[in-house]
């Protein structure tokens, strides 16, 4: 069965791009839009890979990833998260706070490949 | 007060540098030829208050004569080493050899200094400006959203061959979507750009140093405020580089037109001579802290004015004759000024002395009035005003510096932070 990731991305189009890079290198992909259920929405759906987009309209993505942290369903669940403002102090939030690995927009299609195939192994 | 005896010498050089006549000068100085003629051939010690119109009308300042060129250098050096610490403090006892000997380089030295501050403080407001400005940053992300959508959509009808008709018209779809998007973005960014990041505003003044320094410009005294008609000073305050400062400005020339309004000119001038700044403004019908300003910005006053607000901070300097004013963070906290700081409504008056070279004499009188601008029910607000005027009196002075980190005097009891004058002092 296909791994799963779970794209947490307001960005409609952006995440529609995602989506289909990563479903045609073989993953299965759900998304969300990043609303307030977004942590209830990881719980459930237990995927194998979680992207996370920082800037959500209604919530912080360190929120959300704090959240996934302190749960130990999801403690281990590896996290890219995506950002507009790729540096200094959010990067360095978001590492105490626990995420796998960063991507800044804009990025490039291989390089969303490559680190997804990096944090997951098939 | 005793001066250096070369005093007199430097005076009599600047003057023949100028090519101004001995006549001219005691003209306009306000001195005697003969009195003028006994001065430069150091055969009279030259009072704080003549020596300052003497600088005045040599277009120098009082410490230039006083110590000569080298002194305002050492200064300068000083207060480098004092703000970027390193090496040069272990040589700080050196200071003097080196100016004397490389005057150049020392001066070179001195000027990258300065730039070096300005610098760092453009990037510093720069970086505020990032950080805290949300329009911006909203904007940036804005467009960073649509180039990442319309990356990832490009490379994929473009990398993709066999790609479903349906998914590339949607795809075309979101191209067209997002490039609008990104246009508009894109737009609005360089609007904003374009017009609040003049090149001027890039706070490489502090806002506070640019209002001092128009003033200071005009000779700390606005005539136009006599007549009380604020407005004319508009052409001029439109011409300040930041908007911080514009605004400040216009506070001030507000505040001064309202003393001005107090106090008239002539029958002030008339009153404080020989008068008392608590009697002037019992006569007046008018605030101390206004006289101690009025006081200070006469026309031709060679007074310092300094104000703080509740906090302790520096809100205004006007600098006397020979008092150092610290530019930067906190002054020494045994002025005067915070002793009327923390006690409202009671007048303090004292004659301290300055340290270091050339130490001078000032009698400083400082009012601090609490203001309720919300009511019995509201916030207490506290404004301090100190008046620094040059005084002969022998009397016991209280010792002060500028600020810690420059000030010699080792053993001080007030001290915040070790000087970097304290080996060689």
């Amino acid at each position: 069965m296909a791994a799963h990731v779970l794209l947490i991305e307001d960005e409609p189009n952006i995440a529609e791009a995602i989506r289909f890079i990563l479903t045609r290198d073989g993953w299965r992909v759900s998304t969300h839009d990043g609303g307030s259920d977004a942590v209830e929405a990881v719980r459930s759906a237990r995927p194998d890979l979680l992207i996370l987009d920082l800037m959500l309209p209604g919530i912080s993505g360190y929120d959300i990833l704090t959240a996934i942290r302190a749960d130990p369903a999801t403690e281990a669940l590896p996290v890219l998260m995506l950002t507009a403002k790729g540096q200094g102090r959010d990067r360095e939030a978001a590492e105490r706070a626990g995420v796998s690995r960063f991507m800044s927009k804009p990025f490039s299609n291989a390089e969303m490949l490559e680190q997804v195939r990096a944090l997951v192994a098939r | 007060m005793p001066m250096m005896a070369l005093t007199g010498s430097r005076v009599r050089e600047k003057r023949l540098a100028l090519g101004m006549r001995q006549a001219e000068l005691a003209r306009a100085a306000g001195v005697s030829a003969s009195y003028l003629n006994l001065i430069e051939h150091n055969r009279r010690r030259i009072g704080a208050e003549v020596l300052g119109r003497l600088a005045r009308a040599l277009g120098v300042e009082a410490q230039l004569l006083e110590a000569g060129d080298e002194g305002v250098l050492i200064e300068d050096l000083r207060g480098a080493v004092a703000e970027t610490g390193g090496a040069g403090a272990a040589e700080l006892d050196r200071v003097e050899d080196f100016v004397g000997r490389f005057p150049g380089w020392a001066g070179l030295l001195a000027s990258q200094h300065r730039r070096v501050t300005q610098l760092e403080r453009s990037v510093n407001a720069l970086n505020d400006r990032l950080t805290h400005d949300s329009y911006l940053s909203q904007a940036l992300h804005e467009v960073l959203s649509a180039v990442s959508s319309v990356r990832s959509t490009a490379a994929i009808l473009a990398e993709t061959e066999d790609i479903d008709p349906v998914w590339r018209a949607r795809f075309h779809g979101n191209l067209h979507v997002d490039s609008e998007r990104l246009a508009v973005g894109a737009e609005a960014l360089v609007a904003y750009l374009d017009g609040s990041e003049t090149a001027e505003e890039q706070g490489v003044a502090a806002p506070q140093e640019e209002v001092e320094a128009w003033l200071a410009a005009r000779g700390w005294h606005l005539p136009e405020l006599e007549s009380g008609d604020p407005a004319a000073l508009e052409p001029e305050i439109v011409g300040l580089a930041s908007a911080a400062a514009r605004a400040m400005a216009r506070v001030w020339a507000a505040r001064l037109a309202a003393d001005a309004a107090a106090l008239p000119l002539e029958r002030f001038r008339a009153a404080m001579a020989g008068g008392d700044p608590g009697q002037v403004a019992q006569a007046f019908g008018a605030s101390i802290p206004a006289v101690l300003r009025r006081a200070a910005l006469l026309p031709g006053s060679l007074a310092g004015l300094v104000i703080c607000d509740g906090s302790g901070t520096l809100v205004f300097r006007k600098p006397p004759d020979g008092f150092p004013l610290p530019r930067f963070g906190a002054a020494c906290p045994l002025w005067p000024l915070y002793t009327a700081l923390s006690r409202p409504m009671q007048p303090v008056q004292a004659l301290v002395e300055t340290a270091g070279r050339g130490r001078r004499r000032l009698r400083v009188r400082a009012f601090c009035a609490p203001e309720l601008p919300r009511g019995f029910g509201g916030v207490e607000l506290r404004e301090a005003v100190m008046l620094i005027e040059p005084s002969a009196d022998p009397g016991e002075a209280l010792p002060v510096g500028s600020t810690c980190r420059v000030c010699p005097r080792v053993a001080c009891v007030a001290r915040r932070e070790p000087s970097i004058l304290s080996e060689t002092a």
